[in-house]
């Protein structure tokens, strides 16, 4: 088995998902829809070998809606594929990838924490850094930072 | 077989070869009569009178008392930031502030003080007042570094505690971002002047003008 490449990572996304890829040195970009977002996983895990989940993040921009970000590497070839997803002004509903990494259960446990991202399917959706009783998800734009919070401060 | 020479012998050493000995001596011999007076009675001889002609010394139990107190202080242990490296150096041989009698320990029920130092976050605060809340009175606490003062550069942040003095009640605020150990060592010392006159009643003094 030859080596992965970016550029063969990316024609085997555009060829068997009909996805465009843009490749950036060892880094693969794909704009995914939210439905599809576990297949692709999948596909990235499975067939490209991207075995490693690195990191799950998400943006906020604003009326447009959350964007989800995921980081699968491929270590032995050093190969990333990097997913995102854009999802609906309003909704922050994402599918999990819990079935597929088990290390994307505290990434998405955060996530939830800091944007308020609804991951769909997670064994285990609770506030990881903050308290369990606190109020909105800090790394919102629309957070207000300065709010009082009973007691201390 | 092969045989090894001896080894050779060192001879004793001879006293007089010391010559820092032989000055160290002098130096203790011909110290004045006044100077012989140790450091500590004289941070409470205002308060010691000598009975005439005799042996006994009275003092008033509240100085003799805070002076003990003054010269152990314990702190608790609780670095919580980067502060909490610049505690450790100062808990560290070369700023020994075990000459001030004060023993660094792991448990606040043996403590007297608590340099909070570092970065106090909304989720940290209340095990910072149960560990405070732990420790048996009498008890101080010094504020250590910008974030535990004011909250630092992470005021405006959305998790951090802007000041210790919102949970618990400190006595001593020490600045910097860290503070230098001198710096903190400078606290502790003030605090331990602010201790050196806590009163029966449990009242603080006033606050010290800036020197």
């Amino acid at each position: 088995m030859t080596a992965l490449t970016a550029a063969a990572a990316a024609s085997q996304i555009q060829e068997r998902l009909g996805l465009a890829a843009s490749v950036t040195g060892g880094e693969v970009g794909v704009i995914v829809p939210r439905e599809r977002w576990e297949e692709i996983a999948r596909f990235a895990k499975d067939t490209l070998g991207c075995r490693y989940f690195n990191w799950l993040t998400a943006v906020d921009y604003k009326e447009q809606g959350l964007e989800v970000l995921a980081r699968l590497d491929h270590l032995d070839a050093a190969v990333a594929v990097t997913l995102r997803t854009r999802l609906e002004a309003g909704t922050a509903r994402c599918p999990t990838l819990t079935g597929l990494f088990r290390g994307a259960n505290w990434m998405e446990r955060e996530c939830y924490d800091m944007f308020g991202v609804t991951f769909e399917g997670h064994p285990d959706l609770r506030r990881i850094l903050l308290d369990q009783d606190w109020e909105g998800h800090p790394l919102r734009k629309d957070y207000a930072v300065d709010t009082p919070h009973a007691p201390y401060r | 077989m092969e045989v090894k020479p001896p080894v050779p012998q060192i001879p004793p050493p001879v006293w007089s070869e010391f010559k820092d000995l032989q000055e160290w001596e002098k130096y203790h011999q011909t110290r004045a009569d006044n100077d012989k007076t140790s450091q500590a009675l004289t941070s409470i001889a205002d308060a010691i009178h000598h009975m005439p002609g005799g042996w006994i010394v009275t003092t008033s139990t509240e100085k003799i008392f805070n002076w003990a107190r003054k010269s152990s202080i314990w702190p608790v242990t609780f670095g919580l930031a980067c502060c909490a490296i610049e505690m450790m150096a100062t808990f560290a041989s070369r700023f020994d502030v075990e000459r001030f009698g004060m023993v660094p320990w792991a448990s606040p029920r043996h403590s007297d003080l608590m340099i909070v130092s570092g970065t106090v976050t909304i989720k940290m605060a209340p095990m910072l007042k149960r560990i405070y809340d732990q420790m048996p009175d009498p008890k101080w606490v010094v504020s250590m570094g910008s974030c535990a003062n004011s909250g630092g550069p992470f005021r405006h942040g959305y998790h951090v505690v802007k000041g210790v003095d919102r949970v618990v009640p400190v006595d001593v605020y020490v600045p910097g971002c860290p503070p230098t150990p001198d710096s903190l060592m400078y606290g502790l010392l003030k605090l331990q002047e602010q201790v050196a006159h806590f009163q029966h009643t449990g009242e603080r003094p006033a606050p010290a003008e800036t020197a």
